[in-house]
């Protein structure tokens, strides 16, 4: 068997058998659910519910209901787009890119970081549909045959590119998540007893076996999607960036937008892990599996890509003084000291400060530091979509349409309710699906179970 | 003489693996084992091959390059060329940087749907198919070997039984088929 040195802290803690990962995992599905998961679905339902409304409202009478005006003609829709992309990010980066540098801690969180994508993409996904106004028209987007004089989409424009992107994204990640979710549906499905359960996770679990051979095939599908995913993963928010990149209004004609953009995404969407997370653990009891350790290292890759956003904004700020270019400039000094500083400097406080507190251990292992942090850095990244988009509109090349961009109730509305959305899938996944990845967890638990670990210590010594 | 199935379980992988080589050394064929995650280096013991299926994604993939290319060279040089801001439009190697994140996309799409598709049929898991694990508890905590007789003519059944019990087994179960 694989050994692990034992400097490496254990994964799993306790003194955990195979048996008692399944019970952890299943039991909460067969019980009742706790009060608090009714109580958190229904106020999570209510902001659906109040989202809904006003998604069909806008659709109804059309996207004027929105705070947009002739010079700020782009600001929330694609703002809470890029957010809810960049939040999706983390789910594939988790078990995707950790899964070819064999990072055993991955395998506690991945389930869940990749039902957070799938349900944040989700989102996003929402955003481009309600902003073309006549969302019945939705499939333009594709290059079908027509009779409008046999009218091509362009595939020139990013912004067919971003729906390729997000709509291959969407897909495989789905594939992804389900084939690692059909072996845990099967534990499930052979556990229950009731025979309604029996029969919709017997559904769901598609009849697998568990032979040798398809386990084989598990693997190495596992092995090839993660390695497509991976580039995938990077592709989707550079092409994200390039919707901004490829257009020449000044701070958004960058071309350091790619790496930026994709870094801001792992970013947020492993502050968005961690606040999911954090509270699973607890009203879940999962503090065997989701431990510390495995907090902190989420907290270290925070730590880097946040300062990796932190570079690009000074790089930024050095290039559009550097460039000469007047307009350019302007932009920048405008973010910074103009109407929208508030916006500007709640995004250096969250992005760029607050993560380098992270340098003391002290705060990376406290878990009511990481919730707090977490909620912080999504705020910050939210007003960094926010600074890029209203400011560089807000004040173009004629000063006659200078003005500012003010939000109505449906624009608040309709940001609300996907937040309630997400959070009302994420608590139905939580409630009826397996949460850790029962079989992974079980593979390694030999080799990071902590009771395991301190057994082969005590062998080598005598 | 009916042939029988003989199902050995045991409680961890390595065992079972330890029980796997003891039988194969003896000349006796292990038609399957069923267990709740992969148990890593046990194929070349029963003598599983390497699957495909990356080869299936690979021919996947390049099928999507080949679909996309020929599809975007169709649309947007051949049937309808744009003038988009004056930039070249009438040949497809003018303008294929524009081109490439499609391109990839859709092989991605291609390469990951068309490996997942062919994953689920060959491994028989599609909705609404019933359980065939023979032991309910192997998606838990078992790990089971599965020896049939008929694959074994010169081995009785007592024989085999005789030879697990000298490996680290939990239960021998045996049945009619």
């Amino acid at each position: 068997m694989h050994a692990e040195s034992a400097i490496r802290e254990p994964l799993i803690l306790g003194h955990k058998t195979y048996h008692d990962i399944t019970n952890d995992i299943v039991g909460p599905i067969e019980n009742k659910a706790p009060r608090g998961w009714y109580i958190l679905i229904t106020i999570a339902g209510l902001i659906a519910a109040y989202g809904t409304g006003c998604i069909l409202y806008l659709i109804g009478k059309g996207i004027g209901t929105w705070g947009l005006n002739k010079t700020v003609d782009w600001a929330w829709d694609i703002t809470n787009f890029v957010w809810w992309v960049g939040i999706g990010h983390a789910g594939t980066l988790i078990s995707a890119v950790l899964l070819l540098f064999r990072q055993r801690w991955r395998m506690a969180i991945n389930r869940s970081a990749e039902a957070m994508t799938i349900f944040a993409v989700i989102m996003a996904a929402t955003f481009p549909g309600i902003h073309m106004g006549r969302i019945w028209m939705a499939y333009w987007v594709f290059p079908l045959p027509n009779q409008f004089g046999s009218l091509w989409v362009n595939f020139n424009s990013p912004l067919l590119w971003d729906v390729f992107a997000i709509s291959t994204y969407f897909s495989v990640s789905l594939v992804f998540w389900y084939i690692g979710l059909i072996p845990d549906f099967a534990t499930i499905r052979d556990r229950v007893t009731r025979p309604m359960m029996k029969k919709a996770y017997g559904i769901l679990s598609f009849g697998w076996t568990g032979n040798a051979k398809a386990w084989t095939r598990f693997e190495e599908v596992s092995l090839v999607l993660a390695g497509i995913a991976t580039p995938l993963v990077f592709s989707v928010h550079s092409v994200v960036s390039f919707d901004f990149a490829t257009s020449v209004i000044p701070g958004w004609h960058t071309t350091i937008f790619p790496p930026y953009f994709v870094s801001g995404a792992v970013f947020s969407g492993f502050a968005m892990v961690q606040t999911l997370l954090l509270v699973m653990r607890k009203v879940m009891h999962l503090e065997a599996y989701i431990t510390k350790k495995h907090i902190e290292y989420m907290n270290i890759v925070i730590i880097v890509t946040g300062s990796i956003v932190g570079v690009a904004y000074i790089t930024e700020l050095f290039i559009s003084w550097y460039s000469g270019v007047e307009y350019e400039s302007y932009a920048f000094i405008n973010r910074a000291t103009g109407p929208y500083l508030w916006a500007y400097w709640s995004m250096m406080t969250c992005n760029v400060i607050s993560p380098q507190l992270f340098w003391f251990k002290k705060l990376r292992t406290h878990l009511g530091f990481t919730f707090f942090m977490s909620i912080i850095v999504n705020i910050g990244m939210w007003f960094e979509r926010f600074v890029i988009i209203v400011t560089s509109l807000h004040r173009d090349y004629m000063p006659s349409a200078w003005t500012m961009f003010h939000p109505t109730w449906v624009d608040v509305g309709v940001f609300l309710g996907t937040i309630g959305i997400f959070f009302t899938l994420y608590l139905l996944f939580a409630r009826f699906f397996p949460v850790l990845a029962l079989n992974e967890v079980k593979s390694i638990l030999k080799v990071s179970g902590e009771s395991y670990k301190q057994q082969a210590a005590q062998h080598h010594h005598h | 003489m009916a042939n029988k199935v003989i199902y050995a379980v045991y409680d961890d992988p390595e065992q079972l693996k330890d029980g796997a080589r003891k039988l194969v050394s003896s000349g006796i064929k292990v038609k399957d084992v069923f267990s709740p995650f992969p148990v890593h280096g046990l194929d070349p013991i029963i003598g599983i091959k390497r699957t495909r299926l990356g080869i299936v994604s690979f021919m996947f993939g390049i099928t999507g390059t080949a679909l996309a290319v020929l599809g975007i060279w169709y649309f947007n040089i051949y049937d309808w060329p744009m003038n988009i801001g004056g930039k070249p439009s009438f040949h497809y190697y003018q303008n294929v940087p524009a081109f490439i994140p499609v391109t990839f996309e859709f092989t991605v799409l291609c390469a990951a749907h068309g490996m997942a598709i062919t994953y689920l049929i060959r491994n028989k898991t599609l909705p609404g198919l019933p359980a065939r694990n023979p032991d309910p508890r192997t998606t838990d905590d078992k790990f089971i070997m599965e020896v049939r007789t008929a694959d074994n003519h010169g081995h009785s059944s007592e024989e085999i039984a005789g030879l697990l019990r000298q490996t680290p087994v939990t239960e021998i179960n045996e049945r009619q088929c």
